[in-house]
């Protein structure tokens, strides 16, 4: 048998949290058919090493933006469950006081600089985030996440060019699940190796297996080296797919149940599983115990949601100037 | 009359557009293939084929201007914004091509072109995906702006804007597309620019337009049991305002409330308040109100939600404001 690329700690800290957003997003799923999430909801369902085999590299206090697709990023980035629940019911004690909710998670005690529902948008908040570090003198970096569907807007080469002009310390990932809504990657471009785009400003650019944690760990290892090195930008083009639709209202009729099929046999979770047993690094009584403790994790973030409160009225005039004696128009 | 959906007569009003007319095509993102991400387009790739309904990356800014490129070289596109949230993306080849191309060619090229899809709240989607830019657009001169409250007048309206030589905006909602109403079979067009009276009334002029003015319906029907007589007046364009339909009715009844989703400041409310001070300051028996959103953004939460917009509450307390009871 090949040797494991890891060490046991590090699939079994994988496993557990790779886990624990798997049955987070299946909880926010059935909550949102249940109406007490409302709003969009976005699942990071099948996605999950995209975001695993990057902290696994990053530091603490290293940067992340990413879209809307957002209750796994800051959770990934050290916030706690409940405030993602709870910001997803729409509560004070949610990370963003329950203003933002799905799409706008914040926090910016870990240093996660949100979730963003203009496609594109993060992209440049992204390159500035850096440019501030790089200013500052300071060698943290920024992953900076969008959607392949993201690719297509226009601040993406914007921001591209400049962060590779003023060597930001900014790694831009594209998390490539093939779909941005029903529109295929091939419907939209005739590049379809969407790291080639990186190439046309001589940004360091790499496609990455997603499904595989190990792959994601070292493309992104070879990144922050990159980029924490004063070098520039870099550009992964991680391939993944997500197992649900691309909203909680999305039929997916736009592929076939085979090729979900084939890609969750490619489960990422399943695939850590498999080297820690292969490994005989983990046994049932482990695996049980994991998922229990799991489930303890989610059904306690549930109940600290249902038993926070709504933001109250007088929340509508705080939080949207920094002066506290702003003149609003009120009628 | 067959009563059909809001997002029903949309469709039949460019099917019959584009029937009737070869240059006119269908452009926006999920328009074909996904049949509309709200449904609108459903059908229109298998009538029509791939030329003429059009599946556009994520790329507001660049299938915009292509949409101008277009009507200046003799199509007249039919542009689709998921939602006008995204049109920020692509408002610099909206106001500095579109609405500009004419003056600035000294009347050489003209832009027939229709942007159109939902604007302002629909739910618990939070600030981004919540705006009513309806008075931005109207702000700009070389732009119509239309903006239908049921599927009548829709149908009607976006008939005449897809056959208007001038660029206009055209602004829907995603919680009218399911709406029913009374819509004829046979062929029928509606002026732009003409409001229309939708309840006849004595005491107070209520004037709105788009989704909102149903908080003013409702509002109405309570205010009648007090016995509060509103007249409604829906503007169903805001650029141009018809501005003498207003006018009548505050000269009969010599109050006037304003029910807009935007922001307050710089509102089609604010403009509205000032022809009608300027015009008909003598028939006014008490300063004009408005009811508009709260001049935040507008958060997640239904508390918050619920504070902000406006509402028949909100409508029925400035009603009686003007009132003086
Ligand atoms: C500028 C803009 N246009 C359109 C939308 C509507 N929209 C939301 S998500 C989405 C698809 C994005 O796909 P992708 O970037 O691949 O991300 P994924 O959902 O796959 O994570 C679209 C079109 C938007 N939010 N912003
Ligand atoms: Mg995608």
């Amino acid at each position: 048998m090949a040797k494991a690329r890891f060490s046991k700690e590090q699939y079994l800290k994988w496993y557990e949290e790779m886990l624990l957003w798997r049955r987070f997003e299946e909880k926010a799923g059935q909550l949102y058919i249940q109406q007490r999430i409302r709003g969009f909801c976005h699942l990071y369902i099948g996605q999950e090493a995209v975001v695993a085999g990057a902290t696994s590299v990053i530091r603490h206090d290293d940067n992340m933006i990413s879209a809307y697709r957002d209750h796994v990023h800051p959770i990934a980035k050290g916030v706690h469950p409940n405030a993602i629940m709870a910001e997803l019911m729409a509560k004070i004690t949610g990370c963003s006081k329950g203003k933002g909710g799905s799409m706008h998670m914040f926090s910016a005690e870990h240093r996660f600089f949100g979730g963003h529902g203009i496609v594109g948008g993060q992209i440049p908040l992204g390159a500035g985030i850096a440019f501030a570090d790089k200013y500052n003198g300071s060698d943290r970096v920024t992953l900076c996440y969008m959607g392949d569907g993201a690719v297509r807007q226009g601040a993406l080469h914007e921001a591209f060019n400049m962060a590779m002009l003023w060597k930001l310390p900014v790694i831009f990932i594209i998390e490539n699940n093939n779909y941005a809504m029903g529109t295929s990657v091939e419907r939209t471009t005739n590049v379809l190796e969407l790291h080639k785009i990186g190439l046309s400003y001589e940004m360091p650019s790499k496609a990455v297996n997603g499904m595989s944690v190990e792959d994601v760990h070292d493309a992104t290892e070879w990144a922050v080296n990159h980029a924490r090195g004063g070098n520039g930008p870099v550009l992964l083009e991680v391939k993944t797919y997500r197992f649900r639709g691309h909203s909680m209202s999305d039929p997916g009729k736009y592929r076939t149940k085979e090729e979900v099929e084939e890609y969750k046999k490619q489960d990422p979770i399943e695939q850590v599983l498999n080297t820690l047993k292969k490994n005989k690094w983990i046994n049932d009584a482990e695996i049980d115990a994991i998922d229990e403790k799991i489930k303890a994790i989610v059904e306690e973030s549930v109940r600290f949601a249902e038993e926070s409160p709504y933001p109250d009225a007088s929340e509508l005039y705080k939080d949207v100037y920094v002066q506290d004696d702003y003149p609003y128009i009120i009628e | 009359m067959r009563s059909i959906q809001f997002r029903e007569a949309l469709r039949e009003a460019m099917q019959e557009e584009m029937r009737r007319d070869e240059t006119v095509f269908l452009m926006g993102e999920e328009v074909a293939e996904y049949d509309g991400a709200y449904k609108v387009s459903q059908g229109m790739l298998a009538e029509f084929g791939d030329k003429r309904v059009i599946d556009t990356p994520i790329a507001e800014l660049g299938f915009a201007g292509i949409g101008v490129g277009a009507a200046m070289n003799g199509l007249r596109p039919v542009i689709e914004f998921m939602t006008f949230n995204f049109s920020l993306v692509a408002i610099d080849q909206v106001i500095n091509s579109a609405a500009k191309m004419m003056s600035m060619s000294g009347g050489q090229f003209t832009v027939p072109i229709v942007f159109r899809g939902p604007t302002a709240s629909a739910g618990m989607l939070s600030s981004q995906h919540s705006q009513a830019f309806d008075n931005w657009y109207a702000n700009t001169p070389g732009l119509k702006v239309i903006v239908p409250s049921n599927p009548y007048d829709a149908k009607g309206l976006l008939k005449s804007a897809i056959r208007d030589n001038d660029p206009v905006i055209f602004m829907e909602s995603e919680q009218m597309y399911g709406e029913k109403g009374e819509v004829p079979e046979e062929e029928y067009l509606i002026p732009i620019g003409k409001a229309d009276v939708k309840r006849v009334g004595t005491d107070v002029t209520l004037v709105s337009f788009g989704k909102i003015i149903k908080t003013c319906f409702a509002a109405a029907e309570e205010l009648e049991k007090e016995g509060i007589s509103c007249e409604i007046i829906d503007l169903r364009t805001i650029r141009p305002i018809d501005y003498d339909t207003v006018l009548d009715s505050v000269r009969k009844t010599n109050r006037l409330v304003i029910v807009e989703e935007a922001w307050p400041l710089g509102s089609i409310a604010t403009e509205v308040t000032f022809k009608v001070q300027k015009d008909a300051f003598d028939y006014l028996d008490a300063p004009i109100l408005r009811v508009t959103s709260a001049d935040v953004p507008l958060p997640y939460a239904p508390t918050l939600i619920e504070a902000a917009l406006p509402n028949a509450n909100k409508v029925i307390a400035a009603v009686k404001q003007v009132m003086y009871k």
